[in-house]
């Protein structure tokens, strides 16, 4: 292998890091004295642009690389087409922005991130995962904080930062024990270790620092406490970013690690090793999200609390045997990040128009903007678990792959908590709903139509969810031909 | 086949009532009457076509084609006797639902949209034989059911439409994870009812499985203790929905209950047979008891269907052809004779008087300003009391033979629950038409029965006079049905 191959594996980072910089450039250099609309479109347009580029070249050469750290098939190159096709969105909705003057930097540290993510989806090995995922979160933190004018986008990044750097560190230390015990940073190396059955108690320490590390990037319970402050702080754009291409690209590393290095160390019931680990996160997870999400009046922490209890249903796919559980978990959360984001997407546009984004400030909404009302009914319905939209089919795949879990009907007891908890989980969706469809509209709050393009996006987004909710084949189908071309 | 268009009409009406034009509004009423009779017509058609030409046992496949192969689902529209009474009920009880809510002023076309959408969830479940289908048909029904009654409801509807939503959820949780359970555990990769019932589930299994999946369903067919939210549903949602819930929507959990869970399970169904029918008795007299203490005209209905549909209960778990056959037609009968008498209550009297409370409602001296009102009242009570001639009488005597056969003393009791039933339906009728003493309110007036009511309570007169006189119309049909080599499982190990 030259070093024209890894880069032509990498031109996709490439082109998106090409892009952020010239995009820099271009804002510093030429866009200064425009209007902030002007710089938007162009900066967004520049970003939107770099993602589709990099799209086109993976759809026309498809890049093939197991050496070293990198280990790039037909699977990861879909998944980073589906995070460009995210970030693609996020930055068509935030060509409304208004809570900044730094608009390159914005779009490049966006566009930053979703390298890091791509390097993430893209590494074999425990160091570059590292640092892939220390681009995206650095990035993430910078982001949360760009909303200059409100003090909460500041402590949410304070937060987000404090969390992200000790569960940084707990990786770090449980790769390095990692290390220690096996010699090998190396997904596949640390395998072969493992099936020679050198398996000491210090490993599992390793192994469970290493996840609470990805723990927090997931959301999960108990490392959720920054999700709730980051999702109501940061700038609408970003939460919907964490929520979504975020959460694909970490649930897919995730399950890339479990099941390509830590295969051999599942456990069980009574035996040591990561299934049992991720059961309690999965329990926690679930009761805790859904529960706080009763209680929530702000409809960005309301979804906060809603994905992390999403983000326990995925750990079920983890669960399973990957056959199930791979292409499971993939469909979970892709469409998962199409509803939040699209959920995102209409609280951005409550906020623009003045409201602060809490339960009352959806009064009436189907009476003003009929349109995105429906889009919202489709999105938190979705959410809900309710057919034939897309988070239904999702559930009920995770479901099913979970309960054939090894031995058979092993984990039920978890299906069954899992969908008690989702029955609840209507309760709070229908809440929003009340609110739009039945409620009177507020009368100081006044409505401005949302920027066309975000409409568009918001309107494909939920016609996405219902096709997909209608016709799951689409996707599966596509996901199956990637995963029987070559599995991670 | 004819009857796939019931569930596509009903959707497509949905659709196009949603993308109507706010100025053609007015479009709204004629636009959803025309597709509900689109699906009526439908459902007579084939009906007729199938009455000139009846197999004993015959399940007629309509649509059958694959749908996600990853998980073997597959979109398997079929239909039998059983599916065919029903549709032919959700058609009339659409119908005349429409009619009876021709007077909704505000927001017709959210309204209607969402009770067509309603509709065609219905038609979907009864006419699913893939049992993902049938599950997504059943959670398409919830949702409409929450608007409707929280936009357009009266008492305490919010409370009233989250408590339905959540029942119905919470119910259809349970219903879900059976089914999970018996695909992983029949293992075929098929969600196919008929595939799937061939399958000996192991007795252990299908013991905690039966019980799950039909509990599941019976919330929705007001199974005591989990009826509550019947009637406080009932009352809280407006005339049309009221008689779609109870009417349509509690037979849709009847109807899961016998299609899903007694078939797939038989052996957990024989095991439980005895304590579910003994809580559908306790159903059939609580309900009727509870009824005769309401002040609320509409309570008193509401709970009134609680008992009617322990009826439906206790003639399923008799697992006898006549026990059966009567369940099955009690479903009809009750369908059709709850729509109306929510329609007089609700509609007639309360859109009216604006009071629905029987002692208030006394001074109306409604016997006398509005006889029409007070006919077809007197001939639903009659129909509901179960007096021969109407189809309650038909359905219920033979429950009630079936279940002598089986558990005597519980008939017993169940009779017992006719007689308060006779009670409570006489008590509100004289209190709230021919009350003694008393005049006029002064100042009172209230307008005239209109076009579309009457047409509507004619229709659901006519329709339970027809198979009271004439029940053979449909009970050859249902008869046939639980012949069918799908129902055979239910039989084994019983005299029937």
């Amino acid at each position: 292998m030259s070093y024209f191959d890894l880069f032509k594996a990498l031109i996709p980072e490439a082109i998106i890091t090409g892009i952020a910089l010239c995009l820099l450039a271009v804002d510093l250099a030429a866009l200064r004295p425009q209007s902030m609309s002007v710089r938007l479109r162009w900066c967004g347009g520049m970003a939107i642009l770099g993602c589709a580029s990099a799209i086109g070249w993976m759809l026309l050469q498809p890049a093939q690389l197991q050496a070293g750290m990198l280990a790039i098939g037909p699977l990861t190159q879909w998944i980073k087409l589906s995070l460009l096709i995210l970030t693609a969105f996020i930055a068509v909705i935030s060509f409304s922005a208004r809570f900044t003057v730094h608009v390159g930097e914005y779009f490049a540290l966006l566009l930053f991130a979703t390298v890091g993510l791509m390097l993430l989806v893209s590494a074999d090995n425990f160091l570059l995962i590292f640092l892939a995922l220390e681009l995206l979160s650095i990035s993430l933190y910078a982001l949360t904080a760009f909303h200059k004018n409100r003090l909460a986008s500041a402590e949410a990044a304070l937060k987000y930062y404090l969390f992200g750097s000790v569960a940084a560190a707990f990786t770090l230390f449980g790769i390095s024990l990692l290390y220690g015990v096996t010699g090998e940073i190396q997904l596949s190396g640390i395998n072969a270790h493992l099936s020679a059955g050198h398996q000491e108690p210090i490993f599992y320490i390793a192994l469970v620092m290493t996840l609470a590390g990805f723990a927090f990037k997931l959301a999960a319970a108990p490392f959720h406490f920054w999700a709730p402050d980051v999702y109501e702080g940061a700038p609408t754009p970003i939460a919907a970013y964490i929520a979504s291409a975020s959460k694909v690209g970490s649930f897919f590393v995730v399950a890339r690690i479990l099941w390509t290095a830590f295969p051999g160390a599942r456990g069980g019931a009574s035996a040591p090793g990561w299934m049992p680990v991720l059961v309690v996160l999965a329990v926690i997870s679930m009761t805790l999200g859904n529960l706080a999400a009763l209680m929530q009046r702000k409809v960005s922490r309301l979804l906060a609390y809603s994905a992390v209890a999403h983000g326990a249903y995925a750990v079920l796919a983890l669960l399973a045997a990957p056959q199930q559980g791979l292409p499971s978990l993939l469909f979970y959360v892709i469409t998962y990040a199409l509803t939040a984001l699209g959920a995102f997407a209409v609280v951005g546009v409550i906020e623009a128009s003045g409201g602060r984004a809490e339960l009352k400030d959806f009064a009436g909404f189907s009476r003003r903007a009929p349109l995105l009302a429906f889009c919202l009914l489709v999105f938190m319905l979705s959410l809900a678990g309710i057919p034939p939209l897309a988070g239904f089919f999702g559930k009920f795949y995770v479901f099913t792959a979970a309960a054939e879990a090894t031995p058979r009907l092993s984990l039920l007891w978890l299906v069954i908590l899992a969908v008690a908890t989702s029955a609840v989980s209507l309760y709070y969706y229908l809440q929003i709903l009340k609110q739009v469809y039945a409620a009177a509209p507020l009368e100081h709050l006044v409505w401005s139509p949302p920027a066309r393009s975000s409409q568009w996006a918001i309107v494909l987004l939920a016609g996405t969810i219902i096709v997909l909710g209608c016709f799951p084949s689409l996707l599966l189908t596509r996901i199956a031909a990637v995963l029987s071309a070559h599995p991670f | 086949m004819m009857l796939a268009g019931t569930i596509y009409l009903s959707f497509f009406g949905a659709a196009a009532l949603m993308l109507l034009p706010a100025r053609q509004a007015r479009c709204a009423r004629p636009l959803a009457l025309l597709t509900a009779l689109g699906g009526l017509a439908c459902a007579l058609a084939a009906l007729v076509g199938r009455w000139s030409q009846i197999e004993p046992g015959a399940l007629r496949d309509i649509t059958n084609a694959p749908w996600i192969g990853e998980l073997g689902i597959r979109f398997h529209l079929a239909a039998d006797g059983i599916s065919l009474t029903l549709v032919l009920l959700t058609g009339i009880a659409a119908v005349t639902g429409i009619l009876f809510s021709w007077n909704i002023e505000t927001r017709p076309r959210e309204f209607f949209a969402l009770y067509m959408a309603l509709i065609g969830g219905v038609y979907g479940v009864f006419l699913s034989f893939d049992l993902f289908l049938l599950f997504v048909f059943y959670e398409i029904a919830i949702i409409p059911k929450y608007f409707l009654i929280a936009i357009w409801g009266s008492t305490r509807r919010e409370y009233g439409a989250m408590k339905l939503a959540l029942y119905s959820f919470a119910g259809s949780a349970m219903v879900l994870v059976g089914l999970i359970a018996a695909y992983v555990v029949a293992g075929a990769k098929t969600f196919d009812l008929v595939e799937l019932a061939k399958y000996p589930f192991p007795a252990e299994f299908q013991s905690w499985a039966f019980l799950l999946v039909f509990v599941g369903f019976a919330i929705l067919a007001g199974l005591w203790p989990f009826h509550t939210w019947a009637p406080t549903g009932h009352v809280a949602a407006p005339t049309g929905a009221s008689m779609l819930l109870a009417g349509v929507v509690m037979k849709l959990g009847a109807y899961g209950a016998l299609r899903v869970a007694m078939t797939l399970f038989p052996l957990g169904l024989h095991r439980w047979q005895h304590l579910i029918a003994a809580l559908a008795v306790v159903g059939i007299v609580y309900g009727a008891a509870v009824a005769l203490t309401q002040r609320d005209f509409k309570f008193v209905i509401g709970y009134s269907s609680v008992s009617h549909m322990g009826f439906v209960l206790l003639g399923l778990m008799t697992l006898t052809q006549i026990g059966l056959t009567g369940a099955t037609l009690q479903m009809f009968s009750h369908g059709i004779i709850a729509g109306l008498l929510f329609a007089v209550v609700g509609r007639m009297i309360y859109d009216r008087a604006h009071t629905r409370d029987l002692n208030e409602l006394g001074a109306f001296r409604l016997g006398k300003a509005m006889p029409f009102a007070a006919i077809v009242f007197v001939l639903a009570a009659s129909a509901s009391m179960g007096l021969p001639g109407f189809s309650g009488f038909i359905a219920e005597m033979q429950t009630l033979i079936g279940a002598w056969r089986v558990f005597p003393g519980l008939t017993v009791l169940a009779a017992v629950g006719i007689l308060i039933g006779v009670a409570f339906l006489w008590r509100a009728q004289t209190k709230a038409f021919f009350p003694e003493g008393g005049s006029p309110a002064p100042g009172t007036h209230l307008a005239a029965i209109t076009l579309p009511e009457k047409i509507g309570a004619l229709t659901l007169l006519s329709t339970t006079i027809l198979i009271g006189l004439y029940p053979r119309l449909l009970l050859d049909l249902i008869a046939s049905a639980f012949q069918s080599p799908l129902m055979q499982p239910i039989w084994k190990g019983t005299l029937s």
